[in-house]
């Protein structure tokens, strides 16, 4: 039997990989796919709850969130290559506008 | 040891291992198939949870339409290798480094601090487990009880689907 806590823990050590990518890397194509890696694991641990609570709120719940990944893949991609277009680039580095 | 938890080791370090290497290749297109063999790694382990309907949308909907658009947008800007992460180490990256770290000890302990409460109870999966997991259970309740925010998400969908169109087109003169 694998008691619920190790994949509570996968989960936690996936969203943690996840920020060390957001925060080490420079590609803002990386960073997103990074993003997508955190919201899987926060999908992981649902879907332990789920099995382990005999529940399904938790399946629900990712569905939804996987919904809005897709959202967020599409709108995110067209927002990459609309700052390609403008300034050839997508390090994140060189796209400091909005930044203090 | 049992089988299950060979399953579930194997799994769990094909996900890990696959989502390091994905954060640490200085290549985009090896870094996406990374994470398309870290989500079939997921995928795996929802099957181990009796998941089915959520391991399948994973691969079709994630591993599927979601990572042959990014592939599709790496290929098309013909992106170049990122300089080598070691070279542009900072203070400022050990420092996030450090905070992740910190922010990983304190999840496992407290999940480690809530042995003999609640998640103690839950050493096995529960018997309703191999039910839920179904196209046939997920639909029913998908359309009965969560029917609304099922019709948001349309709304959800279709303002994305705007909101991609008005930010990739050119721009009118």
């Amino acid at each position: 039997m694998v008691p619920i806590h190790y994949y509570l823990i996968l989960s936690a050590v996936m969203f943690i990989t996840g920020v060390v990518g957001v925060l080490t890397r420079r590609n803002a194509i990386i960073i997103f796919m990074c993003i997508e890696l955190m919201l899987n694991s926060v999908n992981l641990t649902f879907v332990a709850f789920s099995a382990y609570l005999g529940n399904e709120t938790g399946q629900m719940f990712v569905f939804f969130i996987m919904a809005v990944a897709a959202a967020e893949a599409a709108v995110g991609l067209a927002i990459v290559i609309a700052l390609f277009r403008n300034r050839q680039t997508v390090n994140i580095n060189d796209v400091n506008i909005l930044r203090w | 040891m049992s089988s299950e938890l060979i399953v579930f080791l194997i799994l769990a370090a094909v996900g890990v291992l696959s989502g390091i290497l994905m954060i640490t290749r200085p290549n985009p297109v090896n870094s996406a198939l990374f994470l398309i063999l870290n989500f079939m790694a997921l995928a795996g382990l929802y099957i181990t949870l009796h998941a089915q309907f959520v391991a399948i949308i994973q691969i079709l909907v994630y591993a599927g339409a979601i990572m042959v658009l990014v592939l599709f947008v790496i290929m098309l800007l013909n992106l170049e290798d990122e300089e080598p992460l070691r070279e542009q180490m900072s203070k400022r990256h050990y420092g996030s480094l450090l905070v992740a770290l910190l922010a990983l000890v304190l999840i496992v302990q407290v999940i480690g601090w809530n042995s003999g409460g609640t998640l103690e109870t839950m050493r096995e999966q529960s018997p309703h487990a191999l039910r839920i997991g179904t196209v046939e259970h997920i639909g029913s309740v998908l359309f009965t009880e969560h029917v609304y925010p099922f019709e948001l998400t349309s709304i959800l969908l279709l303002a994305a689907i705007v909101g991609a169109i008005v930010m990739a087109k050119k721009r009118f003169p």
